[in-house]
């Protein structure tokens, strides 16, 4: 575990969620996630939705929006390049969008394959019409996700938060390999 | 065996008496057939994102579960979109029902055979991903039996419906992305949805 893991971003990530009132959360499983993930699934009051690939995300959250819920999305960067289409949607009907990105391919990546779609990530997001906000400290994530629940609901943006791989911790080739 | 039912009737049938059925069409003909029928407030018809309307009918189904859902689609749409038949089953939403109007063809695009025209059998799949009520409906003899299961069966429930590969006149729903969603919510949850 990386010394900055100290602060625990996940239940902080979590409760901020619930005081939102997001009750449907729809995930393709990122490691950096893994936490709020169990948090999400151990919890009665959320309908957690694993997806086959980030694209169902999307219209997952806009069928829930027509139906007067709040709902966030839980990705991998590589995730992001599955669903560009379907943000056109999201654009056109200007459905509210919250996603919570865990970056790969940037800060000590190991994995060359990563690195494209990771390096692309915030410029594809922006060239939807998406804002794209970072976050680089644990202790930056939680106010980041606060700010983009509101953006979202209160002034119907599409809406990324990018968690830095600084912040889930580099590992060694082994310690992915063991994961 | 060649299809014999017109998708026209088909969706006709399906969206007679629809009574508070909220309904999601799936880009391609559906949407077209669906405007034949009459345009409906609480349709949302798709002009884009293929592949993604069973999954807008299950975001529907989950914040909704109350109401009965409808996702009607083409063959070529829900094969773009076909793990969300293992999503919606993970979930199993009680008041889901996905009906595929399937006419082996990508009718839109200059009707180009689907892998459905080359034996593939998506009720098998749906069955397959865990939609055990999944069925292939071939004959108008079948159709009010499938009419009352959209409107009753405990979902999720899924039918493939084998219907004539015409190229027919367009009928177009509105346009306009704001417009259908802010109808289909004002529509469903009173004019407290225009300032949620
Ligand atoms: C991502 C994407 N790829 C391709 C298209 C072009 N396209 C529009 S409709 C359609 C086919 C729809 O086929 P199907 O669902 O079988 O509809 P139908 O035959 O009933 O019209 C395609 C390929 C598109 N709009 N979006």
């Amino acid at each position: 575990m990386s010394a900055t893991a100290s602060v625990d971003w996940s239940l902080a990530v979590h409760r901020t969620l619930k005081d939102a009132g997001v009750k449907i959360v729809g995930y393709v499983p990122d490691g950096g996630h893994k936490r709020l993930i169990e948090l999400c699934h151990a919890d009665a009051g959320m309908q957690t939705v694993v997806m086959t690939t980030e694209e169902e995300g999307i219209g997952l959250i806009s069928g829930a929006w027509l139906g007067g819920e709040k709902s966030a999305l839980l990705m991998q960067s590589s995730g992001v390049g599955n669903i560009i289409n379907c943000l056109g949607m999201v654009a056109e009907c200007r459905f509210p969008l919250v996603m919570l990105i865990t970056m790969r391919g940037e800060y000590g990546e190991f994995n060359p394959w990563q690195v494209p779609m990771g390096q692309a990530t915030q410029s594809v997001l922006e060239d939807m019409g998406v804002v794209v906000q970072r976050a680089d400290a644990p202790e930056a994530i939680e106010s980041a996700v606060n700010a983009a629940l509101r953006l979202a609901y209160n002034s119907y943006c599409a809406v990324a938060v990018l968690i830095g791989q600084r912040v889930i911790g580099i590992k060694s080739f082994q310690e992915q390999v063991n994961q | 065996m060649s299809a014999t039912m017109k998708r026209r009737d088909v969706v006709k049938t399906l969206l007679a008496e629809r009574g508070d059925l909220l309904v999601v069409t799936g880009l391609g003909s559906a949407t077209w057939d669906a405007a034949a029928a009459g345009d409906h407030v609480l349709t949302f018809p798709m002009w884009g994102a293929m592949g993604n309307a069973a999954m807008v009918g299950l975001g529907l189904a989950l914040a909704r579960p109350e109401r009965r859902v409808l996702v009607l689609t083409g063959d070529g749409e829900m094969l773009m979109g076909i793990g969300s038949l293992a999503t919606i089953a993970v979930q199993k939403p009680a008041n889901l029902a996905i009906v595929v109007i399937d006419n082996e063809h990508f009718g839109e695009t200059g009707m180009q055979k689907t892998h459905t025209a080359h034996g593939m059998d998506m009720a098998a799949v749906a069955k397959g991903c865990g939609i055990a009520d999944s069925h292939v409906v071939r004959s108008a003899a079948e159709l009010p039996a499938l009419v009352k299961a959209t409107r009753t069966a405990r979902g999720p429930y899924f039918a493939q419906v084998k219907v004539v590969a015409e190229k027919l006149a367009l009928t177009l729903p509105p346009r306009d992305g704001g417009l259908l969603k802010a109808r289909f919510r004002r529509a469903l949850l009173g004019e407290s949805a225009d300032t949620q």
